[in-house]
């Protein structure tokens, strides 16, 4: 059946395909975000689930002028509690190449003396402050955060709930012998039905070719 | 003194600096004058290049003689003024007292750079509406508000919170008795910064709107607005201090070690029902009872002590949303048609300056049930234009926008409103 884009059913469904996209595709040098539901379908699927059907524009925040069109199914299944929601999501058209930045970012990393850590205590720095600033040096940090809060939400989306990445609480580099970077967030995730914010500890691998892979393990969501 | 001290700030502000500078360290310059002479002919160019040879005088020349017509500023120690002044007028020579007493005029301006250090401005138009504020920084903006424009706004005082902080609504009104009158308020939910933020810009742009006979102008000549900028102090004090991410009042109330209570759940619509938690330990727990939050009961007082609002918007962030009741049933509001072409109006008008996407609805079909909210209770009184705004952004920075887009959001939610309170007026009834 179709659903009025405005309302919040689409709403929803269309923010967990944003989350697996921005996890799939983001990083350090790209940030996609929702800019409207064109269209949404729900299909009840019986002893299954219920399916939705979209049509979504998006934009990547470091390209704001233009737009990315995509279509995803997003799958809720019965009594969901135990499983995440399965998403399908196929971009049209190519999104802004993120080569030139994600090799910047991969070698300034990879050359720092000590550890990248930044972290809510005095001295240190939350991603975002309280007044919203992210300190130019870690904006690719937060990008990436961001991104892997799309594993998170996806990972733990209901019908009944939405999910946004409300702040980043600790970021820790943790050296690797291997080529990848680690970092090590602790999260804040919004959760807008019932307006509270949740901790999340996420260990993020990411290299340039390979892009984003969270980590399941102690402290994961 | 404050059109001396603007006449140097303007043009001398090194040598002040550099005065400032030293009279911190040891010198006084109590008595001291600054004279100005505009030398006219040969003679008293002259006569005051004389002076510049008298070196027991310790004259200081911030502006030296050149050539006539150009003016000569002098800063006479006190021991030298009657010798000076003696000398000036015996040659013919016309002169003005440019600063009266040197350490007066520094003093003033120690004061004063000592005020910005602390971040407190003279005037609402020195005030930093591209910054986020401290609730003494809003209380201090509402005051100088006033009292620059006594004759359209005055602050009245509500009630006072749980933690005995007072709550204030600014009055704008042009006059009449009792006008019908559009309210609006802001940081209901006190990590919704951008919100009481916006209201700081909308005191001041309601000022302005009426010295220039535009905008909300015309809307004042017939209606009263009340905007209520902070109106959960406990709760931003809190923002400020311990927890960036704090929503809820901080009242504590017997049963739990939990702290808080959602005010927009608390209010006597739908109240307790399915769309807000009976467990205090949660970020929409209702309360005990209606109303059991003074920041809810003194609005509602106020409400039904006026009897004359007409329109009534609670704004918060963040989800970029104008809605309208009902949130705590499925039932449509009985002016649901009209309710929903005004947010279209409203929401055109909004997108219009930066683009912005908004959507709007209902509450319960927009957004998710909640029962017990503001505008569902005062649309039940009666009020029909009851709205909310759920403000910037959409969720990439969320709670913690930036600063650089509060004036931005001000903005473009302003045109919104207006559309509000125009179709308001236009529809009395």
């Amino acid at each position: 059946m179709e659903l009025p884009p405005s309302h919040f059913p689409a709403a929803r469904a269309a923010a967990v395909a944003v989350g697996y996209l921005r996890y799939l595709r983001g990083g350090p040098g790209r940030g996609l975000q929702l800019r409207e539901v064109r269209s949404a379908r729900r299909q009840d699927i019986d002893d299954v689930g219920h399916k939705y059907y979209l049509e979504l524009e998006l934009e990547d925040v470091l390209d704001k002028g233009s737009t990315v069109n995509c279509t995803a199914e997003v799958l809720y299944h019965l009594g969901s509690k135990t499983s995440a929601p399965d998403v399908q999501v196929t971009v049209q058209g190519e999104l802004r190449s993120t080569e030139q930045a994600d090799k910047e970012f991969y070698n300034r990393i990879r050359s720092l003396e000590k550890e990248l850590e930044a972290e809510n205590i005095p001295g240190f720095i939350l991603v975002p402050d309280s007044h919203g600033n992210v300190p130019p040096e870690l904006e690719p940090i937060h990008l990436l955060a961001w991104a892997a809060s799309g594993y998170v939400i996806w990972q733990n989306s209901t019908e009944n709930t939405k999910f946004h990445l409300a702040q980043v609480k600790h970021v820790k580099q943790v050296k690797r012998s291997d080529e990848d970077l680690q970092f090590d967030y602790v999260l804040l995730l919004h959760e807008m039905v019932s307006q509270e914010v949740l901790p999340c500890g996420v260990s993020v691998l990411w290299h340039p070719e390979r892009g984003a892979r969270v980590c399941h393990g102690p402290g994961s969501a | 003194m404050r059109d001396q001290l603007s006449l140097l700030t303007m043009r001398l502000p090194v040598l002040l600096a550099a005065l400032v500078a030293v009279a911190a360290c040891t010198e006084t310059f109590v008595g001291h004058q600054v004279l100005r002479v505009v030398p006219q002919s040969d003679e008293e160019l002259q006569k005051v290049q004389e002076l510049q040879d008298l070196e027991h005088l310790q004259l200081d020349f911030w502006l030296a003689p050149r050539r006539l017509g150009l003016p000569v500023d002098i800063h006479v120690p006190f021991p030298s003024l009657q010798a000076v002044k003696a000398h000036l007028e015996a040659g013919g020579v016309s002169y003005s007292i440019m600063i009266e007493d040197v350490q007066a005029l520094l003093d003033e301006e120690q004061t004063e750079m000592l005020r910005s250090s602390r971040q407190l401005p003279l005037s609402t138009e020195t005030f930093n509406y591209e910054a986020y504020h401290t609730i003494d920084e809003i209380y201090n903006f509402m005051d100088m508000l006033v009292a620059e424009n006594p004759n359209l706004v005055s602050k009245l005082e509500i009630g006072r919170s749980t933690e005995n902080r007072p709550l204030y609504v600014l009055k704008f009104s042009t006059g009449g008795t009792n006008r019908p009158a559009v309210w609006i308020d802001t940081g209901i939910h006190s990590r919704e910064w951008v919100t009481q933020a916006s209201g700081v810009w909308f005191a001041k742009k309601i000022v302005q709107d009426h010295a220039n006979n535009e905008g909300v102008a015309s809307i004042l000549e017939t209606m009263d607005i009340f905007l209520e900028i902070v109106t959960n102090p406990d709760g931003f004090a809190f923002t400020h201090t311990k927890n960036r991410l704090w929503r809820k009042t901080r009242s504590k109330h017997s049963g739990s070690i939990c702290v808080g209570v959602d005010p927009n759940r608390n209010w006597d619509a739908g109240f307790g029902e399915a769309g807000a938690s009976g467990n205090p330990c949660t970020e929409t727990y209702h309360g005990p009872y209606p109303n059991s939050e003074p920041e809810v009961k003194s609005i509602v007082d106020f409400v039904k002590s006026h009897g004359n609002i007409k329109a009534f918007v609670s704004i918060h962030s963040y989800s970029q949303l104008l809605l309208y009741p009902y949130g705590y049933t499925s039932a449509p509001a009985p002016d649901q048609q009209e309710l929903h072409e005004v947010s279209a109006k409203a929401v055109a008008a909004l997108s219009s300056l930066y683009g912005t996407k908004y959507k709007y609805g209902s509450i319960i079909t927009t957004i998710y049930r909640a029962s017990g909210g503001t505008i569902d209770w005062t649309y039940n009184q009666g009020i029909k234009y009851s709205f909310t705004f759920e403000l910037r952004d959409t969720g990439r920075y969320g709670f913690l926008l930036p600063a650089k887009q509060i004036v931005p959001t001000a903005q473009e939610t302003w045109l919104g409103l207006k559309v509000i309170m125009e179709h308001a007026r236009d529809n009395l009834y």
